[in-house]
This record gives C-alpha cells, structure tokens and sequence, in this order.
C-alpha cells in the first residue's frame, strides 16, 4: 500500500471515529435540552451527564487530530480548504466554542442556568449541519478559481439540494446514533423509564436516517456522476450496510442486546463512511485535488506513520483505562460511584 | 476586500486569538504540575492541607482547561483558514510536531477526565496521584511540540527550496532546529513561573481578604518557590535566547536592543522613546553588556541594524515589549526571594499588608510578561512568516471576510473571559477553604 493511502485511510479512521463519539455528544446534549423544555429532565439528565462528563474533551481531540493530520499528510488541502472555508469554519469553531464554554461553565463551574443548556443542546445540531458542509464542497461545483484566487460560491452553495440533504443526514444520524448509544447506556445502568424513552428515540430517528442517506446518493447522480458511478461499484458494501442498519432496529425493536445493536450500527456507519471515502478517491476536492497531487513529502510521511504507530500504541491503553472506569464500570455506571 | 485588507485583519484576528489562548495555554502548562507537587507533598508529609490545595487547584483548572481545548481549537483551525499559503508551505516540512502535540494533548485530555472524576475511587492516594503524572507530561509536551513549530518560523532548516517547493525534507531536523532549545525550555520554563505566580496572588489575595489560615500560608510559600526557581531559570534561559538571536537572527536582536550600528564593546539600550526616527532618548546605556548578552564577551562585534535592508527588519517597538517582559521577570523574581528569605528568617515584613500587594501583582504582572513575550516573538519576526523564505503579506488568505470574522471572534472571546472570571470567583467564594476543612472534619476524614 502507498503511503498516502495508509495516510488517508488512517484519517478516514480518526474522522469516523469523531463522528461517532460526536454523534453520541452532540444527539445527548440535544436529548437533555429537549427534556428540560418538555420537562423530562429528571429521566434522561443524569444518565447523559454521567456519560458525557469525562469524556468530552477527547470528542475534541478526534477533531482536532483530523485536521492537522490531513494538512501533515495532504499539505495542499491547507491551501484548497483553508480558503475557502473561512466563514464556515469560523462557524463550527464558535458553536464549538459554545459547547467547551457548557462543560466550562455548568458542568465544573456549576453555573445552572437553562439558558447555557439550551444553547449548548442547540448548538450541537448546528454543529453537524456546519461541518457537512464540507462533505459537500469536496463534491466539486461550489468553488470558482480565478488567476489564482479561489473563492466558494454561496448562491448555488445555499441553493443546492445536495446541500440540504446532506445537512439533513448529519442531523438525523447524529440523534440515530446517540439514541441507540443512550438506549443501550441506559439499560446497562438499570434506569427503565430512560431506556423506554430513549428506546422511543431511536426507533423515531432510524427511518429518517436511511432515508436521507439513500436520498444523497440519488442526488449524487445528477451533482457528480463521476462519484455517483463509483458508488454503483461499491453496491456490495452499501448493502452489507443497509443489513446491519436493518438488524440494528430488529434488535432494538424487540428490546433485546441494546450493546450488540450499537455494534451493529457501528458497524453499519463504518462501513457505509468507507464506501463513501473509497468512492470519492482519488480526489480529496472535486476536481482541484486529488491524493497523489496533494501528498507531502516522502520523508514526511514516513515520519508522520512513525509518530502516528508510536502514539497509537500510548493511546489503545489510554483509551481503553477510561472506557473501563466509566463505560464498563459498573458500579460508575449505575451511579453508585461519584 | 483588497489584499492588504485581508492581511492587516488576519494578522489582527491571529494576534487576537493567540493573545488570548495564551492566557490559558500557560495556566494549562504549569498547574498540572503546581498540583502534582501539591498533592506529592500531601502524601509525604500526610499533611491535609496540601492535598485539598491540589483539589481545590485542579477545580479552578479543569474551568480554564475547557476554555483553553476551545482556544487552542480555535488556533489550530485558523492557521490554516487565515495562513493558507503558510501552511501548504510549512507543513511540508514541520507537520511531525503539530501532528504530535494533538497526541501529547490527546494523552492530557484522557487523563484529565479520569482523575477528575477518580478522587475517591482509589484506596491508596498515591495511585490517584500517579495519574497526573500523564496529565503533566501531556501538558508540558504540547507547549513543547508547538514551540518546535514556532521554533522553526524563526529558523526554518530540513528542506530545500525549489521553485517555490520544499524538497528533500528532513522531518527531523526541521524540528531540532537553532531556535528550539532556548524557546521551548523558555516557554515551559515560564509557564510554570507564570502559573505558580497567579497562584501566588490568588492565596495572597485571600490573605488581604481577612483569611488568616495557614492553609494559605503553606499555599503562598510552596508556589513563590516555585515562582523563584522558575524565574531564575527563565532569566537565564533568556541569556542563551540573546546568544541564538545573535547568531541566527540579528536583525531581530538589533530591533529590540536599538542597536544600529554594528559595533565592537556594544553597550546594551535599557528603556527610552525613540524620537525622530532612530535618536535615542531618555535611555539607561550599560557598556559592554549587549556584547556580553550576545556573545559572552565584552569585546565581541555585534551586528546592528545598518546591515540590513529596510524592508527586511522588524517594527522598532518590540524594544518597548523586550523592556516590558524583561523588568516584569526581574521584579517578580526579586519579591518572591523576598518572601521566602523573609519568611525563614521569621521577619514581619512578609505579612505586611503592602507586601501581600506585592504578591497580588506577581499574578497578573507575569502575565503580561507572557503576553509582552509572545508579541516581542511574533513581531520581531517580522516582515517573515517564515524567515527569509515566505513574507507574512504573501502568506495570508484571500478571502473576504476576514474582518467579519474578526469581531465575530471578539464577541467569543469577551463572552468566554468575562464567564471565566466570574465563575471561578464565585465558586472560590462561595466554598472558602475555611468552609471545606469544617466539612471534612465533620465527614470525619
């Protein structure tokens, strides 16, 4: 395997995972908030803050590590997409802001105000919404190239239905997933009136999550059918997908192995996101750059897989210390430890 | 917007963000290991006090903590939205370190959570302690990784330049370059200063507020201890600093020392305004001393000013800033041996309600020591991003809407300062320490 694929694979990998754990974050932040504007809070609070309480900051740093890792590996995206998304990154970065300040503020600083919590639930639908953007720029058409100068264009950027729909899918995966997190969360911690509601959740989220999914790849014809045609290609791996998406809600709705059926959709999102990824190659940005034009440096890249295996190994264990003291802890779990 | 436009605002909106996120980028370098000693000492000496200073520390911190993972993303991501060109360039050659710091802080953050909320899960303490030791070390290891970075704006090395490329890369040796060893032992170094001095005020402050627990006084003298060690070792980590400039950046050491003709025996410029462009006035001139500073030798030849073309030195007014950082360092080093000499000595003056102002001011003051530090670094960088080789106005983002951005991100960070502020004094002011040994008295532990 070449590097930059080792490079870009990797990346894909630190992207998923964010995408998972942000999901779960930012869907249980807006579960709380929705429960104290219906005053529901007293069932699902506490479940989502003994969750969410120890690891937020690592949900950033998944985040964090993409981003400079795709501009080590791939310096030029610096260039294509650190011009272009000025403004809509300069957006995630304040919503994200908004959610650090929530941790800050209310959860260590023990600021209660509803006004934080809501702003902090809200933020995190717009969050996603703001960061898919750039899926859907790296799909070509949106940016104009003028001696030189790159610049987005907002007009067919806002008017595309490629846009929306691809907004609409981070919104309804991020509560699919983090109500099949919480529902299987919930249970393992005994409390039955979260899990019934969560489990109500889910099941709501599921339909329009592959609903929407399916739609961008309908609408991928007609935007890139370049794209589109390589997605046909895959059609094994969308399928393998859409069984583990369908196994998932069985499970969830007969009440049973909530922590299979998390697998599951893990397994359904992962496979589904490198479909997508293998589909897009070779371009990183449709049709400026691809992988092979945009790679660093041989020695670079070499150094950066060193680092990368060696910090690895420093974070398996890291990662897997904390997922036992409070994901499989079970007393931490069921609230008995503080 | 035209080019210029976008230049002026997006150095203004770096400058704004790294002013800002260094504020709680040195606070989250330095008190992991503030509190590490803390608690270490607690054990040792089985001594309460010191380990409710630890709980009480890692409370005020995890708040600035969350505000500095937001900064610092904030950084991150707006060195490749404003320095596009920069970056493409740079990270060719120096990504090995931004790559390692999201792991080194990948490694704090992990911990971090898990020692916040283990406090009473381990029977033996030390064990709990021990999870610090990562914390500490990711911590520290950051500041190292991105000072490399920085390290290498100044001394760019590990590479060739072909027609606007960098080839033959050296990720290594890109690292380690000149620059490095002096700036980041000074800005850990430092950091640890700085956090101990704020920590200083803090118990200081309490002090002149009418607490007169010995709690404070344990807190006071562990952290003016720390603040002295550390000052002395940043003064003299700054003599190298003067030796590297000499070397590899004397247009950069000639600005701030107004050093314009090159010379034998220079003496060294201490204060003063220029008028009229490059007359000197009102200025304390010490003999030999810049000869000294740059080359350990009275007699040695220092560059000036004259060597260089007019477009290639920085602003004159880093002099100010070099003044400001240096008297700054040299004042809290000289009250906290003060301190600590007084103290052992058992005289009154330490408890003297003057003098207790005295350590209030540490806090703050060397603060804007860092501050004054940084901007001396950046601007005397100048007109480079990447010295010799990229000039800052060719580096910076073609995009619109930098200036829109810029006060988007001045409401942030006057919303996340000003919440800062208030939330840690209400909540050392609401739990007094006096209150919390009562509470745990009556726990019974």
């Amino acid at each position: 395997m070449s590097y930059e694929i080792i490079g870009i694979v990797v990346l894909w990998l630190f992207l998923f995972g964010y995408i998972i754990v942000a999901s779960i974050d930012f869907g249980a932040g807006f579960f709380h908030a929705y429960s104290v504007l219906t005053n529901k809070h007293h069932i699902i609070s506490k479940i989502v803050q003994r969750y969410l309480s120890p690891v937020w900051e690592v949900t950033n740093v998944f985040l964090v590590f993409f981003f400079v890792g795709i501009v080590g590996f791939f310096p030029s995206t610096a260039y294509y997409y650190g011009t272009v998304l000025l403004v809509p990154a300069s957006l995630s970065l304040i919503l994200l802001a908004i959610r650090g300040a929530y941790y800050a503020f209310t959860t260590y600083g023990k600021l209660r105000s509803n006004f934080w919590t809501y702003l902090y639930g809200f933020s995190g639908l717009f969050i996603p919404a703001s960061l898919s953007i750039v899926l859907t720029i790296s799909e070509g058409g949106f940016i104009e190239k003028n001696n030189n100068e790159l610049s987005l264009q907002y007009t067919p950027l806002f008017a595309s239905p490629l846009t929306w729909s691809i907004v609409i899918l981070s919104l309804t995966s991020v509560l699919y997933i983090s109500a099949v997190f919480l529902t299987w969360y919930a249970n393992k911690a005994k409390d039955r009136p979260a899990t019934v509601l969560l489990r109500k959740y889910a099941l709501v989220w599921a339909g329009p999550a592959i609903i929407t999914a399916t739609g961008i790849i309908v609408e991928l014809r007609t935007h890139n059918p370049v794209h589109f045609q390589r997605m046909l290609d895959l059609w094994w791996m969308f399928a393998i997908s859409g069984i583990l998406f369908i196994a998932t809600v069985y499970l969830i709705w007969q009440k049973r192995s909530y922590g299979l059926a998390f697998f599951l959709l893990t397994g359904q999102f992962f496979i589904a996101f490198y479909a997508y990824g293998i589909s897009h190659y070779p371009y990183l940005l449709y049709p400026y750059l691809t992988i092979d034009e945009g790679f660093t440096s041989e020695g670079m890249a070499i150094a950066l897989i060193i680092a990368f295996i060696a910090g690895f190994c420093l974070l398996i264990p890291s990662l897997w210390l904390l997922l036992r003291l409070f994901l499989f802890n079970k007393d931490y779990v069921e609230g008995k430890l503080k | 917007m035209e080019s210029e436009q976008a230049v002026f605002f997006s150095r203004l909106l770096t400058e704004l963000t790294l002013s800002f996120h260094i504020i709680y980028a040195t606070i989250g370098v330095g008190i992991p290991f503030l509190i590490f000693i803390a608690q270490w000492l607690g054990i040792k000496k089985q001594d309460e006090h010191y380990i409710l200073l630890a709980r009480r520390w890692t409370r005020g911190f995890v708040i600035t903590v969350a505000v500095g993972v937001v900064t610092g993303t904030a950084i991150g991501l707006q060195l490749n939205l404003l320095w596009p060109t920069f970056m493409e360039l740079a990270g060719q050659a120096i990504a090995l370190p931004l790559f390692m710091e999201t792991f080194a802080f990948f490694f704090e953050a992990i911990f971090l959570g898990i020692y916040l909320y283990t406090w009473d899960r381990f029977r033996d303490q030390r064990k709990h302690m021990l999870l610090l030791v990562p914390v500490a070390i990711g911590a520290s290891f950051s500041a190292v990784f991105i000072t490399m970075v920085n390290a290498f704006m100044n001394a760019p090395q590990g590479f060739e330049l072909m027609n606007g490329e960098l080839i033959n890369v050296e990720p290594l040796v890109a690292m380690f370059n000149p620059a490095m060893p002096t700036k980041v032992a000074h800005v850990v170094a430092t950091a640890y200063m700085t956090s101990a001095f704020v920590l200083a005020a803090i118990g200081a402050f309490r002090m002149l507020r009418g607490s007169n627990h010995i709690y404070h006084k344990k807190a006071l003298l562990l952290t003016l201890k720390v603040g002295l060690v550390f000052s002395i070792a940043s003064a003299v980590i700054g003599d190298f600093a003067g030796k590297y400039l000499a070397e590899y950046q004397p247009e950069k050491l000639a600005a701030m020392e107004w050093h314009f003709e090159t010379e034998e025996q220079a003496s060294l410029t201490l204060f003063g305004f220029l008028a009229n462009g490059e007359e000197i006035k009102f200025s304390l001139e010490v003999p030999y001393a810049l000869s000294i500073l740059a080359h350990g030798n009275p007699n040695a030849e220092v560059i000036g000013l004259d060597q260089f073309a007019e477009d290639e030195i920085p602003p004159l007014y880093i002099h100010y800033l070099f003044n400001i950082m240096v008297m700054i360092g040299m004042i809290t080093m000289i009250i906290a041996l003060f301190y600590i000499v007084g103290n052992a000595l058992n005289r009154t003056f330490v408890r003297n309600r003057f003098f207790l102002w005295l350590i209030v001011s540490t806090g703050p003051l060397s603060m804007v020591a860092i501050e004054a530090g940084w901007w001396l670094a950046e601007v005397g960088r100048q007109p480079w991003v990447l010295r010799g080789i990229l000039r800052t106005e060719n580096a910076a983002t073609t995009s619109n809407h930098v200036d829109l951005m810029l006060f988007l991100f001045i409401g942030l960070y006057i919303v996340l300062g000003l919440a800062s502020v208030i939330v840690l004094t209400r909540m050392f002011k609401n739990n007094p320490v006096e209150r919390e040994l009562l509470d745990q008295q009556r726990n019974g532990r």
